[in-house]
């Protein structure tokens, strides 16, 4: 789960990391006030969960509360388009607004967990305000990285190995263990999956502030932060996903033609895989999951239906838990329910097969069955070939 | 022959609510021996004619239990694994999705030095067919043979096992290492086992976007493997930044692409299959190949 950059500031605030003075706003006299209190330099942030929103307009720094207001206003209740959102943008119906800093050097300061050392690791750079990948690339060696062992914590020579690593002088290192230890505990208490502050300045005075931060969550963990559920926006997310994600159904939604509707996330990965390899392109992801039922089959149609682009569906499932006769049926019902306009290619394999197909042959529904994945890849191919 | 389970092994079942009935049943059915049950508040009673246990110790003092096949929710499912391994379970299969991932991370760290092996968790299980099954994996799908199975997947795998078996090539055993980033045992700890089991000619690994796991095993094959390993890696039209399903699947910063990691695969002489259709033929090409 994402959350927007001033919830990411409250939470690290409450962690002893430091964030420039500011507040949220959701309107131009909001933004005009606040900035009037905060000083003569200010800085108004469109708050939308894509990056790149300084490339897209949506960062400026400005002189006065008067210009504050005009930079909100041209933000507020339009669309950021950025190299994260898709051509259509993304509406802004907050602004984070701040106090302008001296900056005397941009670090970057990020927090994920490696899977290869099961660590929480922390990774390091000279290079602030870059994108960590491209640092990665062009200048390995400005990256430094320090796992975390989960019985220590975060060290405080570790702090000092990265702290001097990085070029900071002795009274900033005191500053960095406050800023670092802050982070962390607030990465492994709240049960995030992602910290990053780019760029972590460091100030005339020799202060260090987080001037941005992202922080992520585990979904598996939020049964347990209540408080970190209540930050999530909807509007951030896409429709389809959103209402899919209430029956349990794991959807994503891409560009191509073919509806896909699969049991198991692998199978579902391959699925789209195949159909890309017979000549077109899959128009989602869609693991129904386990305990599946003639409920979530339906529920999984509409959604994949709901993408105007879908020209065919593939329905690809591999018994095991899930039984073919109760997505035979599911299907058949959703089939009569929805109304489904496009070719319908359906195939089963595994618990209870031949029952499933009976099901589907005798329903008298114009339903392509297929045996293999082969098969059936090249059939609901196709079948979106001869609809477009 | 098999690796680290056969018709001796000896199971408990930890977490024995409707899903873990209703898989314990079928587990029974294979022929597998679930010698205990442990359900906390219950010891002393039986199910379906399977003794249960307040706790893991006491069903392994009492019937000598040395599996354990976890379906306790998320929430407690950290807990178990580690009672488990207290109780000197020596190999732990977690079935339960959505642990919490920093869950996981203490109980990596936790079981270093002790001699509990963890499966999982989000995983199907393992299998040795003909023999034993742990876990909710379509038992029918799989045939007695000579060819190990890997896989990050659930239904992935029972469709290349399902190619497999109609093949003619039966399977050694087959181990779900599960779709979470940080699991127990991984692709190398399997290739190992597969290795040195003389009772198995080849191996196919199934993998997925996400981590260094392939990358790593690659290595690996190239340095240590004398047995035919076959690939497939799911997931070249995923999209970047997206967790598709498992938690584990999901390219980050550019990192664990499907393409990456079948280079990799091919630079270190694995054949990799390109068409999760050809599974079976492909690892039946490399036992031709390596007989002729």
């Amino acid at each position: 789960m994402k959350i927007h950059e001033y919830q990411a500031k409250e939470i690290f605030s409450r962690y002893g990391v430091k964030v420039p003075r500011g507040r949220v706003a959701e309107s131009a006299d909001e933004v005009e006030q606040i900035s009037s209190q905060l000083g003569q330099a200010v800085v108004v942030k469109a708050q939308i969960h894509a990056g790149g929103r300084g490339k897209g307009g949506g960062v400026k720094v400005v002189d006065g509360s008067a210009a504050a207001r005009a930079a909100a206003q041209a933000m507020l209740g339009r669309p950021l388009v950025t190299h994260q959102t898709g051509p259509g943008g993304q509406v802004v119906r907050r602004v984070l607004v701040e106090e302008g800093l001296k900056i005397k050097s941009e670090l970057y300061a990020g927090m994920v967990v490696d899977r290869e050392t099961a660590r929480v690791t922390l990774i390091l750079s000279s290079e602030g305000g870059m994108e960590i990948e491209e640092v990665a690339r062009t200048h390995p060696e400005k990256i430094l990285r320090e796992p975390v062992d989960p019985l220590t914590g975060l060290m405080p020579h570790q702090v000092r190995r990265l702290a001097f690593g990085l070029g900071l002088f002795k009274p900033q290192v005191q500053a960095a263990t406050v800023f670092l230890s802050g982070m962390y505990r607030a990465f492994v208490e709240l049960d995030a999956s992602l910290v990053e502050i780019n760029p972590l300045v460091v100030t005339g005075d020799g202060e260090l502030v987080a001037l941005d931060a992202k922080m992520n969550f585990d979904d598996n963990a939020l049964f347990r932060h209540p408080e970190v559920v209540e930050l999530r926006d909807l509007d951030e997310e896409e429709p389809a996903e959103v209402e899919a994600s209430k029956f349990d159904l794991s959807y994503i939604r891409l560009d191509g033609n073919i509806g896909c509707m699969v049991n198991g996330a692998g199978l579902a990965m391959a699925t789209m895989d195949i159909i890309k390899l017979c000549g077109d392109e899959p128009a989602n992801f869609l693991d129904v999951g386990g305990g599946t039922d003639a409920k979530r089959v339906k529920a999984a149609f509409k959604i994949i239906l709901s993408d105007k682009n879908v020209k065919a569906i593939l329905v690809n499932i591999f018994g095991g838990i899930v039984r073919c006769d109760v997505i035979a049926e599911g299907v058949v019902e959703a089939v009569r329910e929805v109304g489904i306009q496009v070719p319908l290619v359906v195939r089963l394999q595994g618990t209870l097969v031949e029952r499933g197909r009976e099901i589907l042959a005798g329903s008298g529904l114009n339903v392509i069955s297929a045996d293999s994945m082969q098969d059936a890849a090249l059939a609901v191919v196709r079948e979106a070939q001869k609809a477009k | 022959m098999s690796v680290l389970v056969d018709k001796n092994t000896r199971l408990v079942i930890q977490g024995l609510g409707s899903a873990g009935k209703f898989h314990t049943a079928t587990m029974v059915e294979y022929g597998t021996q679930v010698v205990a049950a442990a359900h906390p508040g219950k010891g002393g009673t039986q199910w379906e004619g399977i003794p249960l246990f307040d706790t893991v110790a006491e069903a392994v003092a009492e019937t000598g239990a040395d599996t354990s096949c976890i379906f306790v929710p998320a929430p407690g499912a950290a807990d178990a694994i580690l009672e488990a391994a207290a109780a000197g379970i020596r190999l732990a299969v977690c079935i339960t999705e959505g642990i919490p991932t920093l869950d996981m991370l203490k109980v990596n760290h936790a079981l270093r030095g002790t001699s509990t092996r963890l499966i999982g968790p989000n995983c199907p299980g393992i299998i040795t067919p003909g023999q034993v099954k742990v876990g909710i994996m379509p038992a029918p799908v799989h045939r007695p043979g000579r060819v190990g199975v890997l896989s990050r997947s659930g239904t992935l795998t029972y469709e290349a096992v399902d190619q497999l078996s109609r093949l003619g090539i039966g399977q050694s055993t087959c181990i779900g290492l599960g779709g979470d980033p940080i699991k127990g045992l991984d692709f190398i700890d399997g290739l190992e086992l597969f290795e040195e089991d003389a009772g198995t000619d080849g191996v196919v690994m199934i993998g997925e976007i996400g981590g260094q796991a392939e990358e790593d095993a690659a290595a690996w094959i190239e340095a240590n493997t004398t047995k035919p390993v076959v690939a497939f890696i799911a997931g070249r039209t995923a999209p970047p930044g997206r967790r598709m399903g498992h938690a584990g699947a999901i390219i980050s910063g550019g990192k664990g692409t499907a393409n990456e990691k079948i280079k990799v695969l091919r630079a270190a002489g694995i054949r990799v299959a390109e068409s999760p259709a050809d599974i079976g033929v492909t690892m039946q090409k490399a036992l031709k190949n390596r007989k002729g």
